[in-house]
């Protein structure tokens, strides 16, 4: 564990992309299995045991410190984990550190009465950086900054070119922590793990803003059209191994819509927009949230958010990868599938007619059908690639004054919501890898929406200042605005004006929202 | 005729501690006529007093920064000085190079001012030497139980492990040029970094001082004399606030280190872009603090600066009486 609250120490005070690789690859390439592989699934969020709450915490504050000197420690602090681990009284005796392996096979055992006396056993054991760790741990909240595929960067950079970081993120769901098998590939020790029959999560192939340097450079004939939707981007995969829907964060999300599972009569890999869809019209993508993050759902919701998948593309047909083919083929291969099975909760999205340009962005601005957010302009003989690859795919976005942005920071809000943490500052991606923030925002959205975003804020507090709340960096909000305008005045160099949240995407990965230099040309257009 | 109580005879002022019987200030905050300097650190040393007495180093780095006196006295560790009623001495206080404690009898009561200390080792200055005394007048930068200031071998090993995992960039360290610097750079030679390492030019005068006075520091170099690219892979030394300032950009991709005890709270540590927080103090953690208590065994101790709340409310727990005296003006230029 004492590598491991090492590793946690310097990810966190990490900016720069190359240095937090650095550090990951060093953690693995000296770190024994199956410590290593259990530090990789709590980075990534795939630990599980049951989670520990704040008020454990504070049970073992109580009985081990003096409670004026907690108070004034918790005050100058202000997180209570790291309090707790920086004036737990030393009882220095025999006991070593745990190792991180031990830890998470303890916890997972533990029964649920034991957690308290097996914790204050290791904080006796432990320096004030693993005590840290472990608290953070134990209560599920590392938040260091590291995505799961910023990890699997750092393991394709240990193979030294044996694999990828697409064909990781391909293996990932045939492993499971302590992932022994793949390190044993990553290091050239053993063959790629197989899933199997199982099926797996394909990365998806992702468009780029359509931006006017662009636009010049199309040549229309080369150039396919479709809506783009309003939902969420979903990867059917299906075959003798079982059926499985997954996000375009490789989230298995299969149980909330067993719906869709049961109409997966097929076997091979799809792409597509998640729905809900009413007479074959699409409904505003907010219904549609509704039913995100839940383990189980019930009849009821089935009935009133009926969902529907809009085809996009298809990677694997059975067992044959469509991938390497033109993107033309690949949609004769889909059409010719469909057209055969007529698969249930399932439509072909539509491929627009366009003589030129100009009339495709006239069909942009007069979109104002629900849930189409504009067009999708994808190159007839691009294959599939997972990532985004540049001058492939393209996204025309109706209103194109809008930007992903992740949430940064949070204050209370005032009057009847001085309860509730309803102001919220948001930042995009700087080419070197640290979030900058662009603006501030007030909620005006339903009050389980106003619920969800004040609890994220309380479950991700990474430190306070006075009012104000640094959140971990997770979540997506689509924000609105009205002009960009440059500023000097502004660390990002960029003001927005009239910013407001359109929507929460939880459904999006904070790694893949917008960049700063996209926002910084819409400031010169 | 019983001793009589210490507070009857060392009063705050607006000028800060006043020995009323010996007719001096320790520390003063303003100029006077006569002063007893505990160390060379700007906000315990001001310029423009009469008569300072000082330790030889103290009264060496003053005047190194150009804040002699108008007459200046130096004492050796435990020499009696009689200033008029009072016997004043001093003791080495293991803060910086020269710094002192300043002890002070009057008709058979003792009170001790312990200025900025520390317990830990440092191969820079003289050791901490407890004196029994009535009155212990204390300082608690770090007078909260979350500061416990790991040893400093530790750190500077977390700092070369960097170095190696980051070979093709600087790392530059902000330091203040008082002690700090000098400790780092005595640290890095016992772990064994015999490299020269890059000072910034407002680093450079402290160290030179320090030569003279007999610590060795190695091979030094000027960072504003390195040629471009010069500096990846090397360690360098600054003042904090150069560090985020234009100078930095000679540095090669720099990894940013900050060393001072506030390191040790995330918080703290995160304010200010640092990449690699080291906790390394010139002052006495918590465990130090409360450590000193037992070593002088005072009935009563007074706190001057820093988190007096918690010392307080720990000396009670002791038996000891304790009071905050609420000096203003010290601790900026710390950590
Ligand atoms: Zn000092
Ligand atoms: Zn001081």
């Amino acid at each position: 564990m004492i590598a491991f609250a090492a590793l946690l120490e310097r990810l966190l005070f990490a900016q720069a992309r190359g240095a937090k690789l650095a550090l990951l690859r060093q953690y693995f390439a000296a770190t024994p299995d199956p410590d290593r592989g259990i530090g990789l699934a709590a980075l990534t969020g795939d630990l599980n045991f049951v989670a520990a709450k704040a008020g454990l915490i504070r049970e073992l504050a109580a009985e081990r410190t003096d409670p004026v000197l907690f108070a004034l420690s918790y005050d100058f602090v202000g997180d209570l984990a790291e309090t707790v681990a920086l004036m737990w009284p030393a009882r220095p005796g025999n006991e070593t550190a745990p190792r991180l392996g031990e830890v998470e096979q303890t916890l997972r055992n533990a029964k649920k009465g034991e957690v308290k006396a097996i914790l204050a056993a290791w904080l006796d054991a432990s320096d004030a950086s693993v005590r840290l760790a472990l608290l953070k741990l134990i209560t599920g909240g590392l938040r260091v900054g590291v995505s799961a595929r910023l990890a699997m960067a750092a393991l394709a950079e240990m193979s030294e070119g044996r694999a990828s970081i697409a064909e990781i993120e391909e293996t990932w769901h045939a492993v499971a922590p302590p992932y022994d098998s793949l390190f044993a590939w990553i290091e050239g020790r053993g063959p790629r793990p197989s899933a199997g029959a199982a099926p797996v999560f394909r990365p998806l192939m992702l468009a780029h803003p359509l931006e006017e340097a662009d636009i010049a450079a199309l040549d229309p004939a080369a150039i396919r059209a479709e809506w783009k939707w309003d939902g969420i981007r979903v990867q059917l995969a299906a075959g003798p191994g079982g059926r499985r829907l997954f996000s375009r964060g490789a989230e298995d999300i299969s149980a909330g819509f067993p719906e869709i599972i049961e109409a997966m009569e097929f076997h091979g890999t799809l792409d597509g927009e998640l729905l809900v869809m009413r007479d074959g019209a699409a409904a505003p993508c907010a219904e549609l949230q509704q039913r995100l993050g839940r383990k189980a759902v019930t009849a009821k919701m089935q009935r009133d958010l009926p969902v529907a998948v809009c085809l996009y593309d298809m990677l694997f047909d059975g067992a044959e990868d469509l991938r390497p083919l033109p993107f033309d083929a690949r949609r004769a291969r889909l059409e010719a599938w469909y057209g055969a099975t007529r698969p249930a909760r399932m439509q072909l999205s539509e491929m627009i007619a366009f003589p030129d340009l100009a009339h495709l962005a006239g069909l942009r601005d007069g979109a104002r059908a629900a849930g189409i957010e504009g067009l999708m302009l994808k190159r007839g003989d691009s294959p599939y690639e997972g990532g985004r690859t540049k001058g492939l795919w393209w996204k025309w976005k109706r209103d194109p004054l809008s930007v992903d942005a992740v949430l940064m920071y949070a204050q209370r809000g005032h009057g009847k919501r001085s309860s509730f943490y309803s102001d919220f500052t948001f930042g995009v991606w700087r080419a070197d890898g640290a979030l900058v923030p662009i603006g501030k925002a007030y909620f005006g959205f339903t009050d389980a929406e106003l619920a969800f975003l004040d609890k994220y804020v309380r479950d991700n507090t990474v430190q306070r200042f006075g009012p104000v709340r640094e959140v971990a960096p997770g979540l997506v909000l689509e924000i609105a605005f009205d002009a960009a305008q440059a500023s000097p005045r502004h660390k990002s160099g960029v003001a927005l004006r009239f910013p407001r949240i359109s929507r929460i995407r939880t459904d999006k990965p904070a790694a893949e929202a917008d960049r700063l230099d996209s926002l910084l040309r819409l400031t010169s257009a | 005729m019983p001793a009589p109580h210490p507070e009857t005879w060392l009063r705050n002022t607006r000028a800060g501690l006043f020995c009323e019987p010996g007719g001096f200030h320790i520390d003063p905050l303003r100029a006077v006529d006569r002063a007893v300097i505990t160390h060379a650190h700007s906000d315990h040393a001001r310029p423009g007093h009469g008569a300072v007495l000082a330790s030889a180093a103290t009264l060496a780095l003053m005047r190194a920064r150009g804040i002699a006196g108008v007459s200046e006295q130096a004492a050796g560790w435990g020499e009696v000085v009689r200033l008029g009623e009072v016997d004043v001495s001093l003791q080495p206080a293991g803060h910086v190079l020269g710094s002192a404690q300043v002890v002070m009898e009057y008709r058979g009561s003792r009170a001790v001012v312990s200025g900025d200390y520390k317990r830990a080792a440092d191969t820079t200055c003289d050791g901490f030497v407890p004196v029994p005394c009535d009155v212990f007048v204390t300082e608690a930068t770090f007078g909260l139980p979350v500061f416990i200031h790991p040893p400093a071998g530790e750190e500077i090993a977390r700092l070369l492990a960097s170095v190696a995992l980051f070979p093709g960039r600087t790392h530059v360290i902000g330091c203040y040029s008082l002690g700090k610097t000098q400790r780092l750079i005595s640290l890095l030679r016992a772990a064994g970094w015999e490299a020269p390492i890059w000072l910034h030019g407002a680093l450079v005068g402290m160290c030179d001082v320090y030569e003279r006075l007999g610590i060795a520091l190695g091979r030094l170099n000027q960072a504003s004399g390195a040629a471009r690219g010069q500096l990846a892979g090397q360690i360098v030394l600054a003042p904090p606030s150069a560090v985020a300032d234009r100078w930095a950009r000679r540095l090669t991709d720099p990894v940013v280190a900050v060393a001072s005890g506030w390191m040790r709270v995330r918080q703290r540590a995160k304010q200010g872009g640092v990449e690699l927080p080291l906790v390394i103090s010139d002052h006495a953690d918590w465990a130090e603090l409360n450590a000193t208590l037992d070593d002088v065994g005072a009935p009563e101790v007074w706190v001057t600066h820093g988190s007096e709340d918690a010392l307080i409310h720990a000396a009670g727990l002791r038996g000891m009486r304790g009071r905050a005296l609420r000096l203003v003006g010290y601790g900026e230029e710390e950590g």
